[in-house]
């Protein structure tokens, strides 16, 4: 009986790099399209709050919109090569 | 399709029945944190997840045409009979498990079912052991926690990089991303899991001579197979949704994203190598990683614990139905008849023991109720449910737990 180390060992690590990296890119493109609470909050009496749903609306602009679109993209890439995966 | 004899029919039906309960007891993979984390509602996400099985089960036909000749030996005598008993081996066990609320694997069942039956019927010969160790057994017991370690450090890695922002402005991406996910682990399980029924379709035919050997699956086999599966998937099996969904962890967005798409990447990365995997146990192993990784999370290892002694014994469980209804089976017709008659027996007594506590659509995500509920008196049934379904208190916790994130971003808009 032989164990395929090598097969396991590269499922293994490949899982885990990509699944990081997924999640990883995928929240750095919710972090770009999200708003900062900095700045959604500044001069405003209701900083302490938890809660920023009522601040004014406004969300990233610029680059960091740009890039959270880019960060979409390579995961919808990601996901398309997946579904290519499963076909072939 | 010429000349199907009766017991062929018999075989075909069976595992149609068992490509039903497969969907229904596997919907809990695919949408069970979906469903817990409100980013779908419990019908459309069962829907959604029975299309793509659909669509799944057609788009390959790889795994179907490897499981006849892989893990049982066609040539030792597998005849249709032993194919018979090893599915309503994997069918009763597929049922308990779900009578118990327990996500356990319907493959594994499936491969414990026609190795037992094989074992019995056929003797050593007809099981390839070198194949069952490298292609079941190993993939068993490393791709969950393969899962749970990647879902883990993603958790912690999305926690981390998303502190400071208010968990209600960031947790429609993560929902987001998790119906991709979600929908990405449907879609292999239809062509997974399907398959597998396929190919047992197929060996059935094989075995009975009704097509050559090394043929590829006909189209009816697999469009029944694919709506078998589908369909099972839609019924969806709540009791094992709301284990998985509730029952291990309080499971957040962010979390909830994680587990889902470490699933779907274990899944997408051993079937490509070509490992019998189990999404049951790869789903929930990422969804423990998930519990793990976040701050003040808590993963009921009571539950845990009693999942994964289901998973041990469905092998065997299975293999050891399965091999009773094989002697029994092999005694001629009647033994046939007996074997279908007291599996349909079985399966009648279960979904009656189901009645007496049903979990639909509509209470899928109150674990309170059931634990409030002492009212019957209180058989091994359900004192194992009374305790797969956790007690009241621990939602509060959770509940309280899910304020750090908030608190830490009131503290640092203050700085």
């Amino acid at each position: 009986m032989s164990i395929d180390w090598a097969a396991l060992g590269q499922v293994s690590g490949i899982s885990l790099l990509v699944t990081v990296g997924f999640v990883g890119v995928f929240t750095l493109g919710i972090l770009g399209t999200s708003r900062k609470p900095q700045q959604a909050e500044a001069g405003t009496d209701t900083a302490a709050t938890a809660s920023t749903a009522s601040a004014p609306a406004g969300g990233a602009f610029g680059p960091a919109r740009a890039g959270a679109y880019l960060c979409f993209a390579l995961c919808a890439a990601v996901v398309a090569y997946g579904i290519n995966l499963i076909v072939a | 399709m010429e000349h199907i004899t009766l017991l062929i029919g018999i075989v075909i039906v069976t595992a149609l029945v068992f490509d039903f309960t497969n969907g229904f007891h596997d919907t809990a993979n695919a949408m069970a944190t979906t469903i817990s984390t409100g980013a779908l509602g419990p019908r459309i996400a069962v829907a959604m997840s029975a299309v793509l099985n659909l669509v799944g089960a057609f788009l390959s036909v790889e795994v179907a045409k490897t499981i006849s000749g892989g893990i049982i030996d066609e040539d030792a005598g597998v005849r249709p009979e032993v194919i018979f008993a090893g599915l309503v081996g994997a069918i009763l066990w597929n049922l308990l498990t779900w009578l118990a609320g327990l996500p356990s694997s319907s493959s594994h069942a499936l491969f414990g079912g026609l190795i037992g039956a094989t074992l019995v019927s056929v003797g050593m010969d007809g099981v390839n052991s070198d194949k069952i160790v490298m292609k079941v057994l190993i993939p068993a017991v490393a791709a969950p926690i393969v899962a749970g370690v990647a879902a883990l450090v993603a958790t912690r890695l999305t926690y981390r990089l998303a502190r400071g922002r208010d968990p209600q402005d960031t947790a429609k991406g993560y929902r987001a991303g998790q119906i991709a996910s979600a929908a990405l682990v449907s879609l292999a399980h239809g062509t997974n899991d399907a398959q597998k029924t396929m190919g047992v379709i197929t060996l059935a035919l094989i075995t009975g001579g009704v097509i050559a050997p090394d043929s590829d699956p006909p189209l009816w086999v697999i469009v029944s197979a694919g709506l078998a599966i589908a369909l099972g998937t839609y019924l969806g099996g709540w009791r094992i949704i709301r284990t998985m969904g509730k029952g291990i962890t309080d499971i957040q967005p962010p979390q909830g994203f994680a587990a889902q798409t470490g699933a779907a990447t274990v899944i997408l990365a051993s079937s490509h190598i070509g490992f019998a995997l189990s999404t049951t146990q790869v789903c929930s192993g990422s969804v423990m990683g998930a519990g793990v990784g976040r701050k003040g999370g808590v993963v009921r290892w009571s539950t845990a614990g009693r999942m994964v002694l289901a998973w041990v014994l469905t092998l065997p469980a299975a293999g050891l139905v399965a091999g009773g209804a094989a002697l029994l089976a092999d005694q001629g017709d009647w033994g046939v008849t007996a074997v279908a008659v007291l599996a349909v027996a079985a399966c009648a007594g279960i979904w009656a023991a189901s009645r007496r506590k049903p979990v639909d659509h509509t209470n899928v995500n109150d674990i309170d109720e059931a634990a409030a509920l002492p009212a019957e008196p209180v058989g091994v049934v359900t004192a194992a449910l009374q305790s797969v379904a956790p007690p009241p208190a621990r939602a509060a916790t959770a509940s309280s737990s899910a304020t750090p994130a908030g608190a830490s971003a009131a503290t640092g808009s203050t700085s």
